[in-house]
């Protein structure tokens, strides 16, 4: 298959479905209309301040947790690693509870509450994981993010449990993921601080493929195995914490997308980050679309459609490559 | 002798937490254009050796030079340009076309943004060539076996077109057929291209007929170094290897011929006794290194 055509194809398909269906009765004529900035208010505001954002938005966040996964796979050599593996989603879940708890208002109060939890088990799980003269041990890191996802589960489950019921279901709803706080400022500020950590990952993209022989090969063959380490897993461990500052936790996508882009067309970082940002992009974008419109007026969490929709594609395309 | 390659002057080096030495004032020279061998029985500091040597050890003691500059000083990317090495095992995590894996060979040349020009591309095919594994080259590296893969490790080393090509127990896996052509081919790049060649092995039989130098590794220690006809006597291999052995003689190379203990010993009585003293005292030494082995397995 014709990698870049497909992917761009798909990337395009996925956005215009983003912005062409939704809750609101809209004609495709209607909405091409808006997008240039023809038609009444509502319809306006439809297309323009609440659809293409939030489109957009889900794109991002779809490739930036792509790209995590593929960058952590090859860090931790574990095919399993995702982007939440770290300890990220339970100290991300635990600071959207506790602000929940604790009575936080606002539209940004639980995504940043969320974003320090995550903050807070990155810096707990690296530490945990430098063990002598600053070596990061990757073996440690996973265990380290077993761990420290545990407790904060722990912890979580204790704020529930004791808390008064109003709030919970926000709560729990928040956890699963999905763009309803979606805006052109989220997506500004996403996009604006996301390039850094994804511009940094993907220069990394030759160190990525020496690191994933092991890590002696790749000091033989050129890479600084120690530097290289923890600038990856800050970089990928940051570009998360805002994924889940946004969206909250969406699972899937970062684990399958770059699996499915190997099988496809095989694993040399400096193509797969790319097409893993494209895949991982289109499969949330359009995700979102079908979360909003399946059932409206409500709505799914959009992690529930991406793993309806991903895990049967996956499986098939992993029974095909393993005979 | 021209330049040296590597030389260990008095390198000591001991792991994190360990009581006693894995390497313990170590001596040795690889002088430029030469084919020198490394043996020693398992555990006895050999690969320590090789991580003090290609630098991703520092010695706790005594120095450890690598084309001239204390080792651990290099930059990773401008050592590999000069020295590659095939190590005793790698899994790849995730499978690579043949051609993809043979390429990572040129990244320390190219490094981590120019693309591959024209003349990367032809080293990555002369390599396939050189090492035999052309026919390989669009498949994917997980179906290959341990022969194939370690043949295509080969290619990738080649293809970094170092000055010094350091081979760890490269051939463990290999056929006989496989391992004289790999023997012969490192052979063929130090005689008629001027490399370096180290060969790290088990195979000391083998690896004797082919090397100008055989330096042998026992507890942490250089105990032998020079021309195999001078290093493979006796005395030396009995003591290093802790087995009854005859030396026989081979187109003036000597070989290892082990003695099975029943029936081959006659004639031996006598020496047989002393033997198992040297045994006795050899084990209580081997003891001594079992919590070094243990750590270096670990590193793998």
């Amino acid at each position: 298959m014709k990698r870049w055509p497909v992917l761009l194809g798909l990337a395009v398909l996925a956005l215009a479905a983003g912005v062409a269906v939704g809750p609101a009765d809209l004609s495709l004529h209607q909405v091409a209309r808006a997008l240039g900035g023809n038609g009444d208010t509502a319809t306006l505001a439809i297309v323009r301040d609440l659809r293409l954002p939030r489109t957009l938005l889900a794109f991002l966040v779809g490739g930036s947790l792509a790209v995590t996964g593929a960058v952590l796979q090859a860090l931790v050599r574990n095919p399993l690693a995702d982007p939440y593996l770290l300890g990220l989603s339970g100290g991300a879940g635990l600071g959207a509870v506790a602000a929940i708890a604790l009575g936080v208002v606002g539209s940004w109060g639980v995504p940043l509450a969320a974003a320090a939890g995550a903050l807070a088990a990155i810096v707990l799980v690296y530490r945990l994981a430098v063990v002598a003269d600053a070596v990061l041990d990757t073996r440690v890191l996973l265990l380290a993010g077993v761990v420290v996802g545990s407790f904060a589960a722990a912890l979580v489950g204790a704020i529930l449990a004791l808390s008064p019921a109003e709030g919970l279901r926000s709560a729990l709803l928040w956890l699963l993921g999905g763009f309803d706080g979606a805006s052109w400022t989220a997506l500004g500020i996403f996009a604006v601080y996301a390039t850094v950590p994804l511009a940094l990952l993907v220069r990394e993209s030759r160190m990525l493929d020496l690191l994933s022989l092991g890590e002696e090969p790749a000091r033989f063959l050129g890479a600084d195995v120690e530097p290289l380490k923890r600038r990856l897993y800050l970089a990928a461990s940051l570009l998360t914490a805002a994924a889940v500052a946004v969206s909250g936790i969406i699972g899937f996508v970062g684990l399958v997308i770059p699996h499915a882009v190997r099988v496809l067309w095989g694993a040399r970082h400096g193509s797969l980050l790319p097409s893993a940002f494209l895949l991982g992009g289109s499969l949330l974008a359009a995700a979102d679309a079908v979360a909003r419109t399946a059932f409206a007026p409500l709505s799914l969490p959009v992690g529930v459609v991406t793993a309806i929709v991903g895990v049967p594609v996956f499986a098939v395309l992993v029974r095909r490559w393993a005979t | 002798m021209g330049d040296l390659i590597f030389e260990a002057r008095g390198a000591s080096y001991r792991y994190p937490g360990a009581r006693v030495d894995a390497l313990a004032d170590v001596h040795l020279a690889v002088p430029a254009g030469a084919l020198v061998g490394i043996v020693g029985p398992n555990g006895c500091g050999k690969t320590t050796l090789l991580g003090l040597l290609l630098g991703t050890r520092r010695p706790t003691a005594g120095t450890a030079l690598a084309l001239g500059r204390p080792a651990s000083e290099w930059r990773r990317r401008d050592l590999a340009r000069r020295v590659a090495v095939v190590a005793q095992r790698e899994e790849p995590t995730f499978p690579l076309r043949v051609r993809d894996a043979v390429s990572l060979g040129r990244y320390p040349h190219v490094g981590p943004y120019r693309p591959f020009a024209e003349a990367d591309h032809a080293a990555v095919q002369a390599a396939l060539e050189r090492a035999d594994a052309l026919h390989l080259a669009d498949r994917w590296t997980q179906t290959l076996s341990g022969g194939e893969w370690q043949r295509v490790r080969i290619a990738r080393a080649l293809a970094q077109a170092p000055e010094v090509l350091v081979l760890d127990e490269a051939t463990a896996n290999l056929d006989l057929r496989h391992e004289m052509e790999t023997f012969e081919l490192v052979t063929d790049l130090v005689r008629s291209q001027g490399l370096t060649g180290v060969l790290v092995t088990h195979h000391v039989n083998l690896v004797a007929r082919f090397v100008d130098v055989l330096a042998v590794i026992d507890g942490g220690h250089v105990v032998a170094a020079g021309p195999p006809a001078e290093v493979l006597r006796r005395d030396i291999v009995e003591r290093v290897f802790a087995w009854p052995v005859e030396i026989t003689d081979w187109r003036g190379v000597p070989q290892i011929v082990p003695l099975m203990k029943r029936g081959e010993m006659a004639g031996r009585a006598e020496e047989q006794r002393g033997n198992a003293a040297a045994r006795q005292h050899e084990q209580g030494a081997q003891h001594g290194r079992d919590g070094q082995r243990g750590s270096e397995d670990q590193r793998g």
